[in-house]
C-alpha cells in the first residue's frame, strides 16, 4: 500500500533531515516508529502528508501504486492518508461539527459518493461516537479551540475514525494522555484496525504497544531507519534505551 | 511551512478571478449629459415633480457643498474625481407602475443577481425595493405592509406621498453639509428607498433594497430614510452590485435611521460593488455617509456590513445614542484584496445617561489591499454611566497587505467606561495544512478560516443574507492564498 525508497528530504534551510528512508507498509498492516527526539520522525510524517516547506530531493513514495510525491496536501488527504498532529491546530470561529462535514464531504465526493446533508451526518456521527465509546462534549465547540491536550488527540482519532482513510500516520498520539485517555484513545484505534486500512504509529513509549500490537516496529535514528524487528524489538528498547543502537552497530 | 515566494507565486497565478456580478443590461435609458452646476439639480428636482420646498433644500446644499472641499484625512489614495464628468441622472426608460409592467431584461438582471422579486420574494419572505441606477423600479409586498400601517416605498413615492414625514426626517440626522459627499447627495440625490413603521409594529418582513449601478459614466446618489415610530421594529437589507468598467465610477449614498423610544432598528448591508480589477483599474468610489439617531429612551440600532466590493470605500455607519438607556452596535466586516481599499469604521456619539454601544469590526486585508478601521467613540459630558466595547481584528493573508487601526476616544463624563481591544493575525500555514490534511481544497480551507474569524459579525445577519455573505466572503479572496 505504501511503498518509500530511499526517501532524501531537506528543510527550507537546506539542512537533509531525512537520509534514505525505506519502508513497505501493507494493507491491515500496524507499523510503529520509535526513535530519539529529532531523528525525524515528524518530519517522515509531514513529507508523507504533504505539508508545505519540506523538499524531497531522492527517493520515491508510492501509495496504492500511485506516486505520491506530485501530489497536493489535500488530495493525498482524499486519496486516503490522515494524518493525526502531534500538535493539533486550532481554528477560532468553526465549529468542530461543521469542520468535519466539511471534510467528509470533500473526501466523499473524490470516491464519488454523494454529500451527506446534517441529518445523515449527524446519524453517522453518533454511530462512530458509539463504536469508539467516546462521548461528544467536543463536537459543538470551535476545532480544537481551548480544548486539553488529550482531548485534542482524541478529537484526531475521532476525525480519523470518521473520514476512515486507507491509511493513519498518527504522530505521538499517545503523548501527554493519561491513563484513562490513553486506553480510551488505544481502544479507538484498535477498532479501527481493518484488513483493508494500515496505520504508522509513531511512539516513544512502549505503553501505547501494549494496547495496540504492532506488526513491525522501526528504529529511526538520524533521518534513516537503523533497526526493524517484531514486537518485542520495543521492550528491548524500553529496557535499554537508544544506546543499543550504538552498541548493535558496534 | 511555506516559503514566502511560494505563497506571492499562488497568489499571481490564482488572483483575478472574474467577478460575477460584472454584466451590463441593455435598456434604453434617460440620462442627463454629464456636468453639474444648479440646472443639474433644477432639473432632477422637475424630472421627480418635486415641491418647492424639496428643491429649495436641494439648492441649499448645493450651495454649500460649493464651498466645501474633498476630504483627505481618511487613509485612501483617490485620484482626483472630475465631478463634471459625472451624469447626475439616470434612468431606464420605461417608466414601470407594478411588477408586471417591469421591463423583462430589468427582471432578468435582478435574477442574475439572485434578488428575490415577485412570487420569490413571497418565498423569502423579503419586501424588496430595488434601486437601478437611480430610479426605484418595483417595489413588492407594498400593500400587505400597508395594511399594518407600515410605509415602505421609494424616495419619490414618499415625497409625493408622504411629504410631513419625509419634511420632519429628511437631514434631521445627517445635516446637508454635514460632509462633501452628503452635500453632494443632497444636493442631487435621484431616488432610494423610504419606510415608516407605526408605534408598537414589528415588521413581519426583512425589508430590502437592492442597488445596482448599471449606466455608464453615472454616479449614484441614493438617499434612504428609515423611521421606526415608538416600539417598532424592523430589519433591513440593503445588497449593491455593478456592471464590470474601466472608469471609476462613484456612489454615495446617504442613510439617515430614526428610532424613537423603545424602537429597535438592525440594518444590514451586504456590499459588493465592483471592485476594479487585478491592477486596480476600474471600480466603484463608495462614499457613503450612514447615521443612525437612537432619538428616544432604550432605542436600539444596529449596523451589520460586510464590505467586499469597490476599489475604494470610506464608509462610517454612526450611532447618536441620544435617549438615556439606548444602544448602539456596529459589527462589520471588511475585506481588501488586490488594489482595493478601504477606510471604514463608525462613530458612537454617547449622549444619554446609561448608554451602551459595541463595536465588532473584522478586518481581512489580502493582494495589495488596504483596510483601515477608523473609530470614534464620544462620551459627551451627560453620558452618565455610557458603556463602550470596541474589539478589531485584522487578518492579513499574504505580506504585500496592510492593515491599520486609527481609535478616537473622547470621554468627557467622568463615570463612562470605554474598553478597547486589537488583534491582528496573519492566516498561518499550521491552519491552512490542517485543513487541507482532511481533504478541504485550499480555497475551501481559506474560506473556512475566514469564515471562522468573521463568525462574530456574521451571526448578526439575518439567515439568508448569512449564507449569501459567507460564499462572498470566498469569492472575494478566491486566490490570495499559497
Ligand atoms: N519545519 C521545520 N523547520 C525547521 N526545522 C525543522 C522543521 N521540521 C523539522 N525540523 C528539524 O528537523 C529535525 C527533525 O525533527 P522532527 O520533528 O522530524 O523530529 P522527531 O523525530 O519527530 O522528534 P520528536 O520525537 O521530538 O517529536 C529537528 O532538528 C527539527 O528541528
Ligand atoms: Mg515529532
Amino acid at each position: 500500500m505504501l511503498n518509500i525508497k530511499n526517501l532524501h528530504a531537506k528543510i527550507t534551510d537546506g539542512r537533509e533531515i531525512l537520509k534514505g528512508i525505506n519502508l513497505d507498509v501493507k494493507p491491515g498492516e500496524v507499523h510503529a516508529i520509535m526513535g530519539p527526539n529529532g531523528s525525524g520522525k515528524s518530519t517522515l510524517a509531514s513529507v508523507l502528508a504533504g505539508r508545505p516547506g519540506y523538499e524531497v530531493t531522492e527517493g520515491s513514495v508510492t501509495f496504492d501504486g500511485k506516486d505520491l510525491l506530485p501530489l497536493a496536501a489535500d488530495e493525498r488527504a482524499r486519496e486516503g492518508i490522515f494524518l493525526a498532529f502531534q500538535y493539533p491546530v486550532e481554528i477560532p470561529g468553526v465549529n468542530n461539527m461543521y469542520f468535519l462535514r466539511a471534510a467528509l464531504n470533500a473526501v466523499r465526493r473524490h470516491r464519488g459518493q454523494p454529500d451527506l446533508d446534517a441529518g445523515q451526518f449527524l446519524k453517522a456521527v453518533r454511530a462512530k461516537l458509539k463504536e469508539l465509546e467516546i462521548n461528544d462534549d467536543l463536537l459543538q465547540r470551535g476545532v480544537n479551540v481551548g480544548f486539553s491536550g488529550g482531548e485534542k488527540k482524541r478529537n484526531e482519532i475521532f476525525q480519523m475514525a470518521m473520514l476512515e482513510p486507507k491509511l493513519g500516520l498518527l504522530d505521538e498520539t499517545d503523548s501527554g494522555l493519561d491513563i484513562d485517555a490513553l486506553r480510551l484513545v488505544s481502544n479507538g484505534i484498535n477498532k479501527l484496525r481493518s484488513p483493508s486500512r494500515a496505520m504508522v504509529l509513531i511512539t516513544h513509549y512502549q505503553r501505547l504497544l501494549d494496547y495496540i500490537e504492532p506488526d513491525h516496529i522501526h528504529v529511526l535514528s538520524g533521518g534513516k531507519i537503523v533497526m526493524s524487528g517484531d514486537k518485542t524489538l520495543a521492550a528491548e528498547l524500553e529496557k535499554r534505551g537508544y544506546a543499543m543502537l550504538d552498541e548493535t552497530a558496534a | 511551512m511555506t516559503s514566502p515566494d511560494d505563497s506571492l507565486d499562488t497568489i499571481h497565478a490564482l488572483t483575478g478571478e472574474g467577478y460575477k456580478y460584472g454584466f451590463v443590461t441593455d435598456i434604453e435609458s434617460d440620462s442627463l449629459p454629464p456636468g453639474l452646476d444648479e440646472s443639474t439639480v433644477r432639473f432632477i428636482s422637475a424630472k421627480k415633480q418635486e415641491p418647492e420646498w424639496l428643491l429649495e433644500w436641494r439648492l441649499q446644499a448645493f450651495r454649500h457643498w460649493l464651498t466645501m472641499e474633498n476630504p483627505d484625512w481618511a487613509k485612501l489614495k483617490v485620484a482626483p474625481i472630475d465631478y463634471q464628468a459625472s451624469s447626475y441622472y439616470s434612468a431606464p426608460k420605461e417608466g414601470p407602475k407594478s411588477l408586471d409592467e417591469v421591463d423583462p431584461e430589468l427582471l432578468k438582471t435582478y435574477e442574475k443577481l439572485g434578488i428575490p422579486l415577485g412570487e420569490r420574494a413571497a418565498l423569502a419572505g423579503i419586501a424588496v425595493d430595488a434601486v437601478f441606477d437611480s430610479v426605484s423600479v418595483a417595489t413588492t409586498f407594498k400593500s400587505k405592509l400597508n395594511e399594518m400601517g407600515i410605509i415602505f416605498c421609494s424616495f419619490g413615492e414618499a415625497v409625493r406621498e408622504h411629504p410631513e414625514l419625509v419634511r420632519k426626517y429628511l437631514g434631521s440626522v445627517v445635516p446637508q453639509g454635514d460632509n462633501f459627499f452628503s452635500a453632494l447627495n443632497s444636493a442631487v440625490f435621484s431616488d432610494g428607498s423610504f419606510a415608516y413603521i407605526p408605534p408598537g409594529i414589528r415588521c413581519p418582513m426583512e425589508l430590502s433594497t437592492y442597488f445596482r449601478i448599471n449606466a455608464a459614466k453615472s454616479g449614484q446618489f441614493e438617499r434612504t430614510l428609515l423611521i421606526c415610530d415608538k416600539g417598532s421594529y424592523v430589519s433591513y437589507l440593503e445588497g449593491c452590485t455593478a456592471p464590470m468598467r474601466d472608469e471609476n465610477q462613484l456612489h454615495a449614498a446617504v442613510v439617515e435611521l430614526i428610532a424613537l423610544e423603545d424602537a429597535e432598528i438592525k440594518y444590514s448591508t451586504v456590499q459588493n460593488w465592483y471592485p476594479g480589477d487585478a491592477q486596480g483599474k476600474g471600480g466603484i468610489y463608495n462614499f457613503v455617509t450612514k447615521r443612525g439617531a437612537c432619538r428616544g429612551d432604550r432605542a436600539k440600532i444596529s449596523w451589520t456590513q460586510v464590505e467586499t466590493g469597490s476599489a475604494i470605500t470610506w464608509k462610517y455607519p454612526s450611532c447618536l445614542l441620544e435617549g438615556d438607556g439606548s444602544v448602539g452596535a456596529f459589527y462589520s466586516v471588511a475585506i481588501t484584496n488586490n488594489m482595493q481599499q478601504a477606510d471604514t469604521g463608525t462613530k458612537m456619539i454617547h449622549l444619554g445617561k446609561n448608554t451602551t454601544s459595541t463595536i465588532i469590526s473584522k478586518g481581512i486585508s489580502a493582494g495589495r489591499g488596504q483596510n483601515t478601521y477608523r473609530g470614534l467613540v464620544r462620551m459627551q459630558p451627560k453620558a452618565q454611566n455610557a458603556r463602550n466595547f470596541t474589539q478589531c481584528d485584522s487578518l492579513l493573508i499574504g505580506d504585500r497587505c496592510g492593515a491599520h487601526t486609527v481609535p478616537y476616544i473622547e470621554v468627557r463624563n467622568p463615570s463612562a467606561r470605554c474598553e478597547h481591544e486589537a488583534t491582528t493575525s496573519k492566516i498561518s500555514d499550521d491552519q491552512m495544512f490542517y485543513c487541507q490534511q482532511r481533504g478541504l481544497s485550499k480555497e475551501d480551507a481559506l474560506s473556512l478560516i475566514v469564515n471562522g474569524f468573521c463568525k462574530e459579525v456574521l451571526k448578526e445577519l439575518p439567515m439568508e443574507f448569512a449564507v449569501e455573505a459567507q460564499k462572498l466572503l470566498a469569492v472575494s479572496l478566491e486566490g490570495s492564498v499559497g
